[in-house]
């Protein structure tokens, strides 16, 4: 299944967040999306994932989404916005609850995606029992529950340390190594967007125009290898470049704002 | 090659003379915390000394009798029935009215949470008429609705329905968007999501305006029956002041605190249950 954004615009009010937007993520691609502050990176997910009406163009699904996905398009967010007062397990239970999965089947997929997050241990744990980097885990099991074909991931790992985001990238790498799973991953962070996408798309300041998008010429198995290290440093290096005096301008436009 | 090495750099020992000195602690205070015994210390200390001045006739009994025989007044009337009875009439308009305002605020406060057509109505009526002291409604209320015990707990309903709405439609408010949002990217129907996120993230909101409503019911029963009823904590508290029975009228009122306290408590005890999860 692709997905397709298709000449999509925004504006808030007085505001032009976006402006004509257009690429493809095609099924099991990595995309991530990587701009100035303020360029309407997250503005755009949302309306990738269905939950912001764009000022004119559209998301586009295109093909079948793979049998037994119950929801296609899967957020993993930011805050990894779990409730509270539910227990990790029923965190992740929680979208299967009204999808009429039989209880047994439910519980099966949850103790799998448990244990593919390494949170069996924990299911019985609240949220603000656990770190950080465990409650985006729990986020991630939620998405994996549902079976998405693609997963729209919101900036992931930029509320964590740097060892546990380190500890997460090689995560997302190792779950989206088989291409069941496509990814479209708005990022701020250069070297997780070069890590782990196959095309960056590269957004202008605000309005967030498609400046560039630049395709990662190693598979993410290659990217391993010390000698590639090498040639994804030249590449974030080139990104930098591409984003540098944008990304000045921006952060000068937030203080004055 | 990193340079590793296992050996700190040595501390000076205590006492010896190596022109340091330590650095001052300032991170004192703004940490108030109730002591676990000092209140009931306290609330000892000046029964003890209310008693003190009453035993040796500092105080004319009359203006304010000491706490024993006040609590000898609790004593007869507890054996004499008439305290039951009193709190039975007062227990039966505090929680009918209670409960129908509780309901009616919890289902309009969720409207006008939920609901764009009830939020443009529901606020602009909450707002006129959640100012009106609502015990100056009961003539009103005597003339639509008779002398009966239905003024009374119309009053105490109209009382709490108005703060249970606020507190119900401003813990809606709170209830964090992501979570909604979340619930949304899922394809959890609207239901769902007010059951499972909003009811849930609401709660705490709901829970502390019970507390309110719980003060503001009692208020209320207490200043109806004043005005018209021959039973009641609030009649017999100003019958005893009218023939001059001052330990039966601070009886009254300690009854009244104690009634108070037990819903507080009973409140805890529903956001220890309820709200274990913060």
């Amino acid at each position: 299944m692709d997905l397709i954004a298709d000449h999509i615009s925004h504006r808030f009010g007085a505001l032009d967040v976006l402006d004509d937007v257009s690429f493809t993520v095609g099924a099991g691609e990595v995309v991530a999306i990587v701009g100035p502050s303020g360029c309407g990176k997250s503005t755009l997910l949302s309306i990738l994932g269905g939950l912001l009406r764009p000022s004119a163009g559209a998301a586009q699904l295109r093909g079948a989404p793979p049998p037994g996905s119950l929801n296609p398009l899967t957020f993993v967010f930011q805050d990894f916005a779990l409730l509270p007062w539910c227990t990790v397990e029923e965190n992740v239970e929680f979208p299967l609850l009204h999808t009429g999965l039989p209880i047994g089947e439910r519980r099966a997929v949850v103790h799998d995606a448990l244990r593919r997050t390494g949170l069996s241990d924990f299911s019985g744990t609240f949220p603000k029992q656990l770190s950080g980097g465990m409650r985006q885990r729990v986020g991630i099991a939620r998405a994996l529950a549902v079976r998405p074909a693609i997963l729209l991931m919101d900036e992931p790992l930029s509320a964590l340390d740097s060892q546990t985001r380190e500890l997460l990238m090689e995560d997302f790498i190792r779950l989206l190594a088989d291409g069941a799973m496509g990814a479209v991953y708005v990022t701020h962070n250069l070297e997780e967007a070069v890590r782990l996408a196959d095309r960056i798309v590269v957004l202008s300041r605000r309005p967030g125009r498609v400046r560039e998008v630049v395709t990662i010429p190693l598979t993410r198995g290659e990217r391993g290898d010390i000698h590639a290290r090498e040639k994804l440093l030249a590449l974030q290096g080139e990104l930098w470049s591409l984003i540098r005096e944008e990304a000045i301008d921006a952060e000068r436009e937030v203080q004055h704002a | 090659m990193l340079e590793r090495s296992k050996i700190a750099d040595a501390a000076p020992s205590a006492g010896s003379d190596t022109g340091t000195r330590p650095v001052r602690f300032r991170g004192a205070g703004f940490t108030p915390k109730a002591g676990r015994y000092s209140p009931w210390i306290a609330l000892a200390l000046v029964i003890g000394l209310w008693q003190l001045a009453g035993s040796a006739a500092l105080v004319n009994p009359l203006f304010l009798p000491a706490p024993s025989a006040i609590a000898r007044a609790i004593y007869q009337l507890a054996l004499s029935g008439a305290l039951w009875h009193h709190l039975s009439y007062s227990i039966m308009r505090i929680g009918t009215g209670w409960i129908l305002g509780t309901v009616a605020g919890v289902i309009v406060g969720f409207a006008i949470g939920l609901s764009s057509l009830a939020r443009g109505v529901g606020i602009t009526f909450i707002s006129a008429l959640f100012p009106i002291p609502k015990i100056a409604l009961l003539p009103l209320l005597i003339l639509w609705l008779g002398i009966g015990e239905e003024p009374k707990i119309a009053t105490i309903a109209l009382g709490v329905f108005f703060s249970t709405a606020i507190s119900v439609y401003s813990g809606v408010d709170a209830v964090p968007r992501n979570l909604i949002r979340m619930a949304q990217s899922f394809n959890v129907p609207f239901h769902a999501i007010v059951r499972r996120v909003i009811w849930p993230g609401a709660l705490p909101s709901i829970l502390a305006g019970f507390r309110i409503t719980a003060s503001v019911a009692l208020l209320l029963v207490v200043s109806a029956e004043m005005i018209g009823a021959e039973f009641g904590i609030g009649a017999f508290v100003l019958q005893a002041g009218n023939l001059m029975q001052t330990d039966q009228l601070l009886a009254g009122v300690v009854i009244l605190s104690l009634f108070g306290l037990a819903v507080g408590k009973l409140i805890n005890w529903l956001e220890t249950r309820l709200l274990h999860w913060r």
